[in-house]
């Protein structure tokens, strides 16, 4: 059992699990973290960006974070854990030869897709003239600035994918439900289970009949929409891959969303707005019903929520719709008179409105001062490019980034300098350290698999020896572009017996309790499945045929001979000898057993606890009397 | 040993009983002893039971029981029918068993109850001790309890002896119930005290050798406990010792301890020691008794024995009450004093302060114990920190507290503490690192290491611990993660903290040091008050009005104030959706407003509009919102503002004054009410030229020549409609109210005698009305306004009016009625319907 690690990032990752035969892809996340060293697209022409010096503009793509360690064509499937973790899908199933088949819940297929058709949309409303590629041939790379000269392996950097790629990679995806069963070729057995990360973020279990292998990404024990966790499930694992766990595990959400509200509040009662860069699902529903709670106590019911995205409308809607995906809480809501989330209010009274982009209708409601949810949260493309250009030059003005997944001062970069605000509360909902040694303790596997970051505290807080993973036995820890052979050994197989051969079994006891019979069958194997079936009969001959099928066909059909069991009494075997005319016995003990040596026949008799050895030259006739005379103190059937 | 006694004479006590119990109640006793006898009426309330003894009590102390039984013979029945086999409830059986004993207290009606055998048959083998009723713990008690009434007399003694009583009491020491273990064992303090009072008083050199045989008993039994092997039993006989020692000083003490203290001695010995709890408890109040801690020699030794034997986690409760203790050898405080402060050693070294921290912390080498305690478990290592810090802020304030005071070092260990918790301490081992693991983001380590970091701004310290106590505390103030718990404990410390921090020479000023962390602290605080937990809203408020009211009038502070959003977020907080945020939002309005540092700028919604005036919100506030604390808080704020001679208020007083009263009057909310009295008080005492009496700091307003006559004196008052108002608190259905204005008037009839004369001449007619509308207030019909009342007529109804009875008829408690045994005794016979009439009911 081998695991290839394609990703080096812990909570975009992306793994290649060999499993009884069977190639199974782990999550294929995209890390987009190499779209920080490209300029902002921006939505309209801009003389400051375009005249930055030192900087060239160059397309802005998405990347792919790669390598060839693996013959990508040969996957079996590929498990989706959530819609954040399968942005590279297009990729692989589009470019590789990929032929398989792509599990993920609804919920994360349908947001999965609003991503990534936000991403494309935002990629192509900016069309650009050229693309430039020559610059990634190294020795060009080498004379570039500095980021962009350290930056690894860009000859992986990919061109964005296309909407029709998309369409077409989805197309490959099954719809899976969790604590559903779906069995792999017979070999394998794979069941989605709630992770309570998102709508429908799922954790894996890949079992087969003796071996239980647990793939734990992006998970969550705290009360947000989601459907709860289910950690029962995960327990009994030899072995646990561990990823998607917080990354920041400094903060706590409580603390951060406390610290979101007060300075959203704080701007808006200045006067200025807020720009929040943001997905267009997941965390955003959690702060919209923080807001909810808040703006009336707040004083902040008469300013306007602006959420801009491609697919706001779909993202508000689907939420709404994923009934059995939520948590409790608000699944029960479906059933009175009110939508689970209490954003749907927000936009019958006009307190939140939410428009495809900033053209358009927007434009004509846009009221200052505001607050605006809108992508990218890399800063690079998106509305937020715009909102970033506009009110940057105000320090009334205040960005607030929530998502972790970039570094917001590399972000704010090409903004400099900025007079507006800037606020970093990072909310991330994935399990924390301590949340994981819970867990871990609860579920209790063999071994725990995890990224190699995971195993050391973070390299700015050294000492904090509660920032990683602490297990016992040690978590093996991965990095990217590693094989790992994971330390257990498969030691059974499972073999169903067909009826009628069993019926024909005659057990034997041979202690209390344990019973033997012999079996003779043929082993039939098909799709990794083992069967015993009974052997033919043995062919009458027929004289009407010429031809006789070969006899070794049937090689078990000669006559059996008996098993032998039981031991070998050495006193009451040298009577028998004796009584047999055998004369000049002599008995030596030895470390396994007991050696008969018959001296006038030049004989010896080798009795061990499994082995029965008679030793004599060329005499047949004198061998096959001490056999016999051997068998009768044995068993047999 | 009773015959030598002398019998109470029996004769000359007629007609005490009828002094104690009224013939109303003995009227009633014989039905009540029935109900309580017949099993097929339960009384349903355990309540009146005790009640009812509670009723005998006081009647058995004030008279002779003798005389009570005589009289009410239908007690001694009551007490002879609970010994019939029946299916009595536990509970009337318990109740029997201490009317018993209580009866039994006094030793004529003792004798007289075992003149019938009554007594043995009660509380002997016979009775239900033997039966099934004893499994319910209730008549366990209750048999405790009666003897434990019934031992007051050496008859009490040999009776005890006789019924082999004293061997039931030590089996019940390990009874399930808690309670009835602990009273056992609370009853055997009682016999051993008894059976000594006697013959050992006066020889504190006997042998107990010579004690009377049940204290012999006793003492074997509890020598016999400490050898014991078994955990429970030592606690049972340390806990009856520690009993003993608190609450006894005799002479004999003195013996039993000489007796025993060997056995405790070896206790020390074991590993690990039993009871520890209770071992320490003992030693304790071994060193407490004058008696004991003079004499006996070792004791000090045991006490340092027992302090390097016990677990850290064990050994903190004893070294602190060491330390508290008045006199003790030096050498055993620092001993103790090193116990308790290894928690912080073992902080410090884990984060390797400076050496010189360390030094003067700790003396010995056991912290190498301590770091296996601190260590092995979170919860382990939390405990005993938090216990530490809490000993610690115990002592500090204390006289005789360890001199000298490690004041430094423990200002180190505590921000130490409080950075490993934010997990901005770097640990320099293992240790450490583990110690960080574990309390990182631990709120009960963080409240437990601000409050006593708070106490220690009372010293001073180096002045970069000083610095490093500002910069914890505000990582502290700014961290989103601090819980709404730790945030108001650290707002409390960094009060106390810039209380504490020296003024600047010359002026009164914070000091630079200070005005330096405020300048940081003040951008947090509009956070704070955004917050959309409402605990830290409300936390930040009562930190700003502290600050106001302690530096609102130094103009560094004031300008710090006035540069930052803080006022106008105040203000905005006056319309909370919380209660409490906005009473806290109005006291600190109040409080700007008094200091003149309420901002009123050209907001750009009204540019250059009139905003309204916060005399008009706070009125508001208190006409129309719907709870009480904001209302209370206003009313506070009213009050302060005229005592203080407020701007707003000043302008017109009278007119202030007369709004506020009317709001007030109609308020649903008593302490509204009351306050509004306050108020009036002030007021009254403002316009009749006297200085106010509450609050000696207050700066009164230049007062005018004090009026000439009294009628002048009172028109202001009447223009206000004071008296409709303090008439109206003077019927008030809460007795607060009523008993304030009481006293206002009362107060108010004084000042009016004083300016003499044969005023009050008003015209009959009208008094004579006022009086009838203040008759139809008390009858409970307040709708009628009285309307304005001159003066003269004023003087008339107070001077007409008996305010010392009204006084005194509300000192009373208002369920005086209900309590009286007549009304018990009826309540008990209602409950089960043995009243009479409805019997036929039933068929």
């Amino acid at each position: 059992m081998k695991l290839y690690c394609l990703s080096g990032h812990p909570t975009l990752p992306c793994n290649v699990l060999k499993f009884k035969s069977t190639t199974i892809m782990l999550d294929c996340g995209l890390d987009m973290t190499s779209t920080l060293n490209f300029l902002p697209l921006p939505l309209v022409q801009s003389p400051r960006l375009s005249n930055l010096p030192g900087w060239s503009l160059k397309d802005g793509n998405a990347f792919l974070d790669k390598t060839e360690l693996i013959d990508l064509s040969t996957v079996d499937v590929i498990l989706i854990s959530n819609y954040h973790c399968m942005m590279a899908l297009p990729y692989i199933t589009e470019h590789t030869g990929f032929t398989g088949t792509v599990y993920a819940t609804e919920p994360t297929v349908q947001i999965g897709r609003l991503l990534m058709e936000e991403l494309v949309n935002f990629i192509e409303r900016v069309p650009k003239a050229q693309s430039a590629s020559l610059w990634k041939n190294k020795d060009i790379q080498r004379l570039l600035p500095s980021p962009l000269k350290d930056a690894v392996e860009v000859s992986t950097w990919r061109r964005c994918y296309t909407m029709q790629e998309v369409n077409s990679a989805l197309s490959k995806i099954q719809l899976v439900g969790y604590s559903q069963k779906i069995e792999l070729f017979g070999a394998v057995q794979v069941t989605p289970l709630s992770s309570g990360y998102a709508l429908g973020s799922s954790n894996w279990i890949i079992q087969s009949h003796y071996e239980k292998v647990s793939y734990v990404s992006g998970s969550s024990l705290l009360t947000t929409h989601p459907q709860p966790m289910d950690q029962a499930s995960l327990k009994n694992s030899d072995v646990l891959v561990l990823t998607g766990l917080t990354q920041i595990p400094t903060a706590n959400p409580d603390g951060m969303v406390g610290e979101f509200c007060s300075n959203l509040a704080l701007t808006v009662r200045n006067g200025g707005n807020v720009l929040v860069p943001c997905y267009p699902s997941g965390v955003i529903y959690d702060l919209l019903e923080c807001l909810y709670q808040y703006i009336d106590s707040a004083g902040l019911s008469n300013i306007p929520f602006y959420f801009i995205s491609p697919v706001a409308n779909s993202s508000l809607e689907f939420s709404q719709i994923f009934a059995e995906w939520l948590c409790h809480n608000k699944q029960t809501k479906v059933y009175l008179p009110e939508p689970p989330f209490p954003h749907a209010e927000l936009i019958q009274t006009n307190k939140l409105k939410h428009y495809p982009s900033l053209h358009g209708d927007f434009s004509s409601d846009f009221r200052q001062p505001c607050v605006v949810f809108t992508g990218h949260p890399s800063l690079r493309f998106g509305d937020v490019v715009h909102f970033m250009e506009l009110w940057g030059k105000s320090s009334l003005n205040t960005v607030i980034f929530t998502e972790p997944d970039f570094s917001y001062l590399e972000a704010l970069a090409p903004y400099q300098p900025l007079a507006m605000k800037c606020i970093y509360c990072p909310i991330d909902t994935r399990l924390n350290f301590i949340q994981v040694s819970k867990l871990l303790k609860e579920v209790q596997p063999l071994h725990v698999v995890c990224p190699e970051q995971y195993t050391q505290p973070p390299p700015a807080q050294s000492h904090r020896m509660d920032l990683m993973i602490d297990c016992q036995p040690p978590a093996m820890s991965y990095r990217r572009a590693e094989v790992l052979a994971l330390p257990f050994k498969r030691r059974y197989e499972k073999i169903e017996i067909m009826p009628e051969l069993a019926d024909s079994l005659v057990p034997m006891e041979i202690k209390p309790g344990i019973s033997l019979a012999t079996v003779s069958a043929v082993l039939h194997t098909k799709d990794n499945k083992h069967v015993l079936q009974p052997p033919p009969r043995p062919t009458q001959p027929t004289g009407g045929k010429k031809r006789k099928r070969a006899s070794d066909d049937i090689p078990d059909c000669k006559v059996l001979k008996p098993l032998l069991s039981g031991s070998i009494p050495v006193e009451q075997f040298v009577q028998a000898l004796e009584k047999h005319g055998f004369s000049d016995i002599k008995v030596e003990d030895t470390a396994k057993g007991h050696i008969v040596l018959l001296q006038e026949a030049e004989t010896l008799i080798q009795i061990e606890e499994d082995s029965t050895h008679i030793i004599c030259d060329n005499d047949e006739m004198l061998r096959v009397r001490l056999r016999d005379l051997v068998l009768k103190f044995l068993q047999k059937f | 040993m009773t015959s030598g006694l002398p019998v109470p004479s029996q004769v000359g006590h007629a007609g005490i009983s009828s002094l104690i119990m009224d013939p109303e109640c003995s009227q009633l006793l014989p039905a009540l002893c029935s109900v309580l006898a017949d099993p097929r009426q339960p009384v349903a309330d355990d309540t009146c039971l005790e009640k009812l003894l509670d009723w005998f009590k006081t009647i058995t102390e004030a008279g002779s029981s003798l005389l009570l039984l005589q009289e009410n013979p239908c007690l001694l029945g009551l007490l002879c029918h609970v010994l019939k086999p029946q299916d009595l409830s536990p509970r009337v059986l318990s109740f029997s068993l201490r009317l018993a004993g209580m009866l039994a207290a006094q030793e004529d009606c003792f004798q007289y109850l075992q003149q019938g055998e009554l007594l043995p048959r009660l509380f002997g083998e016979a009775g239900p001790l033997g039966g099934a009723a004893w499994t319910a713990p209730s008549v366990r008690s209750g048999w405790i309890q009666g003897l434990r009434s019934l031992a007051r007399h050496p008859s009490a003694l040999c009776f005890l002896a006789d019924c082999g009583a004293v061997d039931t009491i030590f089996s019940l020491q390990g009874d399930s119930s808690l309670f009835v273990a602990s009273a056992a064992g609370q009853l055997l303090v009682h016999i051993l005290g008894l059976s000594l009072q006697g013959p050992a008083e006066g020889h504190p050199g006997l042998q107990t050798g010579d004690w009377p045989v049940c204290a012999q008993k006793i003492v074997s039994h509890i020598e016999e406990s400490l050898r014991s092997a078994a955990t429970p039993q030592i606690t049972q006989a340390l806990n009856v010792l520690t009993t003993t020692f608190g609450h006894c000083h005799d002479p004999w003490t003195q013996v039993l301890w000489g007796r025993l203290s060997p056995l405790v001695a070896c206790l020390l010995e074991k590993d690990p020691v039993p009871a520890a709890h209770s071992l320490v408890d003992l030693l304790l109040s071994v060193a407490r008794s004058p008696v004991l801690s003079s004499s006996s020699s070792g004791l000090w030794e045991t006490l340092a024995q027992t302090l390097s034997h016990l677990s850290p986690t064990q050994a903190g409760p004893l070294a602190l009450g060491i330390l508290k203790l008045q006199e003790c050898p030096q050498v055993l405080r620092a001993q103790a004093f090193a116990v308790l402060l290894q928690p912080l050693t073992c902080v410090l070294e884990a984060t390797a302060q400076a050496p010189g921290l360390l030094d003067s912390l700790d003396g010995t080498g056991g912290a190498s114990v301590t770091v296996d305690t601190l260590l092995p478990s979170k919860a382990a290592c939390v405990g005993l920190l938090c216990r530490t810090l809490a000993h610690l802020e115990l002592l500090q304030p204390l006289p005789q507290r360890p001199s000298p005071w490690p004041q430094a070092p423990l200002l180190g260990a505590t921000v130490t503490i409080l950075r490993l918790c934010s997990g901005s301490a770097t640990p320099t081992s293992d240790a450490g690192g583990h110690l960080c693991a574990f309390l990182v983001g631990c709120v009960r380590v963080q409240r437990a290491a601000l409050d006593f970091l708070g106490t220690l701004s009372q010293g001073t310290g180096p002045r970069e611990l000083v610095t490093q106590v500002f910069a914890v505390l505000l990582e502290y103030l700014t961290s989103p993660d601090s819980s709404p718990t730790v945030l108001k404990k650290a707002f409390q410390a960094t009060f106390r903290w810039l209380q504490s921090s020296p003024e600047t020479p010359g002026c009164s000023d914070l000091d630079p040091h200070a005005h330096l962390f405020l300048r940081e602290l003040l951008p947090v605080l509009p956070k704070r008050l955004c917050s959309p937990c409402w605990e830290v809203r409300d936390s930040g408020l009562e930190f700003l009005t502290q600050m106001i009211g302690r530096w609102g009038g130094q103009a560094g502070f004031r300008r710090a104030l006035l540069a930052s959003e803080v006022p106008e977020l105040t203000e905005q907080l006056l319309r909370d959706p919380e209660s409490y945020v906005r009473a806290s939002a109005v006291a600190a309005m109040g409080q700007l407003s008094s200091q003149g540092l309420r901002v009123t700028p050209a907001s750009p919604e009204h540019p250059g509009g009139q905003q309204k005036s916060l005399l008009a919100e706070l009125l508001h506030i208190l006409s129309t919102d719907s709870e009480g604390f904001p209302r209370r808080a206003v009313m506070h704020v009213f009050t302060q503002w005229l005592r203080d001679g407020h701007a707003d208020v000043a302008g017109d007083t009278e007119r202030f004054v007369a709004r506020v009263l009317q709001v007030a009057s109609q308020d649903l909310d008593w302490e509204v009410r009351a306050q509004g009295l306050e108020l009036a008080l002030v007021f009254l005492e403002q316009t009749l030229g006297r200085p106010s009496s509450h609050c000696p700091y207050a700066v009164t307003p230049p007062v005018a020549a004090p009026p000439s006559s009294l009628a002048q004196a009172l028109r202001p008052l009447c223009r206000v409609q004071l008296f409709e108002f303090a008439f109206r608190a003077l019927f008030d259905c809460d007795r607060p109210v009523a008993q304030k204005s009481c006293d206002l008037l009362l107060f108010l009839r004084a000042q009016t005698a004083s300016y003499g004369g044969p005023q009050g001449s008003g015209s009959v007619p009208e008094v004579a009305s006022v009086e009838a509308a203040l008759q139809r207030w008390q009858a409970g019909d307040q709708g009628q306004p009285l309307g304005y009342l001159e003066p003269e007529v004023v003087v008339a109804v107070l001077r007409s009016m008996d305010l010392e009875g009204l006084r005194g008829a509300l000192a009373e408690s208002s369920d005086r009625v209900e309590k009286s045994p007549q009304s018990l005794l009826q309540d008990v016979l209602a409950t089960v319907g043995a009243l009479g009439e409805d019997e036929a009911d039933c068929y």
